[in-house]
């Protein structure tokens, strides 16, 4: 601030509040509906809470229906998936990383591109290929073909390399005069000093995995391989002809609600997450 | 492409490690893209015993194809109002939230979750609100004269989608603007209000030219997002319609390949998308780091 104008402050103020509803809104909107029954949402949409809470919840964790599995396998499969990718991304992503940086070998470079051109090659520009060469391994409808072919991670590998490059070259030098192999460098030395690294990418990772939709509609068909993000998607589908609203808007919040905690409460690491996989 | 200093001796060691990366990269990135280049520059007989190589053909025909030609445009419109909306909004907040000396963080937390919802979920969520019976929007509509039916009418779902999308991205966009802003110097902003520039000169002829870094990349990046992240978004809502009004690159291809199994065209599409991406990326890489600052 550089000089005091009330109006600005004012007016700066009211952009923010303005801004905050404006992004709120619409979760707002669901979590009310999400207290109310299916006759109440039927002839208008409340803004106010209702008492209806309980037994939506009751109804969308046990009810059964039809072309779906029960939420809660739905809530594993994608916390699984998310999980899984997750750890994956950063386990393959460190390794690659410190290879290229503190090895010299024949091709490093040809492998650092090849590493390099995922990022021009995301799954929405090459879906029918992947599809058969995924089915063609004999992964669909597994955790397998969830996953592992979303593992691969150029940022990550960008991201470890960058850091990797600021670590003072005493560090190696040293722990080699002691006698350390790579591999003992490596855990005792390099991982302890990534450590806020990989709690930083953990989050953004997690929040990739979690938010995936396309991957996991090519490869499932089984319902038990579900995640809640296509659950959500059949939902809506149906509420044209069948608008159990406050049950898909329960399904809604919560497949929304274990990434968005995340954020809230490690915004410190998912902002330096966010910006350093970006830079 | 520099390495540390002095490097480990082994031989081995570092193709174990790197392996597990290159083999998913080449398996499932690498082959499957070339799949597709492949594929479409061929003709599958309807059985799938032959195929026959034809060039070009499928691109002609693509670029022949009014369907095609018109997702184009849609596309570019959509990427375009996402674009202008998200970052609009997400500048204008991340300048409010930098003006305060208190609160920011505050602020910031209740801006940025946004970012953690699934495009599904997006999708759903405005789908609710703008739903023709009860929503809670299109009641507003109603009040002002407008009959909001998404299903029926193409421009009320090309909205629908945009301001999903655009919702979405805000926070993204906030952030990085807000650690432009946070980068700019504040003694420059002082000189100049000494000089007798108002808070608003300021803004136009200081800040935001020292923030066209930050603005060109999250151009880059918000056009990515458009085009690409968006499917979930009209998977959950529209599903490229009304009458294609709604059926945007990403979607076409998805919908052409793999719910009406036309291979070739598909794969064409999907090439004509990479060169796209390709593009992006040199871009992005290119000229990205080169700080465009005056």
């Amino acid at each position: 601030m550089v000089e005091n104008r009330p109006i600005l402050a004012f007016l700066t103020h009211l952009v923010l509040v303005l801004g905050i509803i404006l992004v709120a809104f619409p979760v707002y909107i669901a979590v009310i509906a999400m207290t109310h029954t299916q006759q109440t949402l039927g002839f208008t949409t409340p803004l106010l809470p209702g008492n209806q809470l309980i037994p939506n919840l009751i109804d969308v964790l046990t009810r059964p229906s039809p072309g779906r599995p029960p939420f809660w396998l739905m809530l594993w499969n994608s916390t699984l998936m998310a999980v899984i990718i997750m750890v994956g991304k950063i386990v393959i992503s460190i390794i690659s990383a410190y290879a290229i940086v503190y090895f010299k070998f024949p091709f490093r470079l040809l492998a650092f591109w090849t590493i390099f051109i995922t990022l021009m090659l995301p799954v929405e520009v090459r879906i029918i290929p992947t599809f058969e060469v995924v089915a063609s391994l004999g992964m669909l409808n597994s955790y397998a073909g969830l996953t592992i072919p979303l593992i691969a991670s150029a940022t990550a590998t960008f991201l470890f390399r960058q850091f990797f490059m600021t670590v003072p070259d005493e560090l190696m030098e040293a722990a080699r005069v002691d006698g350390a192999g790579p591999i003992k460098f490596f855990i005792d030395i390099l991982l302890p000093l990534s450590r806020t690294n990989i709690a930083a990418l953990c989050v953004i990772l997690f929040i990739y995995g979690w938010v995936q939709y396309l991957w996991p509609v090519l490869v499932t068909t089984r319902e038990e391989y579900f995640t809640l993000m296509m659950g959500v998607q059949q939902m809506a589908a149906t509420a044209e002809t069948d608008p159990m609203w406050n049950l898909i808007m329960t399904a809604t919040v919560l497949a929304l609600l274990p990434p968005v905690l995340i954020v809230i409460f490690m915004q410190r690491l998912f902002v330096k997450g966010l910006i350093e996989t970006e830079k | 492409m520099e390495t540390k200093r002095t490097t480990f001796p082994n031989k081995a060691l570092p193709y174990a490690f790197i392996a597990p990366q290159l083999l998913i990269t080449l398996i499932f990135f690498i082959w499957p893209a070339a799949q597709a280049i492949r594929a479409s520059f061929e003709r599958q007989d309807p059985f799938g015993f032959s195929t026959t190589f034809i060039g070009l053909a499928q691109y002609a025909r693509l670029l022949q194809d009014q369907y095609y030609l018109a997702s184009i445009s849609r596309t570019l419109g959509f990427a375009a109002a996402v674009t202008i909306i998200s970052m609009g909004l997400g500048l204008l907040l991340a300048v409010a939230v930098s003006r305060l000396i208190r609160g920011t963080q505050v602020y910031s937390t209740l801006l940025v979750w946004p970012y953690a919802v699934a495009p599904v979920v997006a999708g759903v969520l405005w789908w609710f609100m703008f739903n023709t019976s009860t929503g809670v929007l299109s009641y507003v509509l109603r009040v002002f004269g407008v009959h909001w039916n998404h299903n029926l009418n193409g421009t009320h779902a090309m909205i629908l989608i945009i301001v999903a999308a655009a919702w979405k991205q805000i926070s993204y966009n906030f952030l990085f603007f807000l650690a432009g802003l946070q980068s700019v110097p504040q003694s420059l902003s002082e000189a100049a209000a000494i000089d007798g520039a108002g808070p608003f000169k300021r803004f136009f002829t200081i800040i935001l030219p020292l923030l066209s870094p930050t603005t060109f990349f999250l151009f880059i990046i918000n056009v990515n997002y458009t085009m690409f992240d968006t499917f979930g978004i009209i998977a959950g809502t529209t599903h490229g319609g009304p009458n294609q009004a709604t059926n945007t690159l990403v979607y076409k291809v998805y919908a052409d390949g793999f719910i009406g199994l036309n291979l070739g065209s598909s794969s064409a599409q999907s090439v004509m998308l990479m060169l796209f991406v390709v593009l992006l990326t040199v871009i992005q890489f290119r000229y990205v780091e080169r700080r465009v600052q005056y």
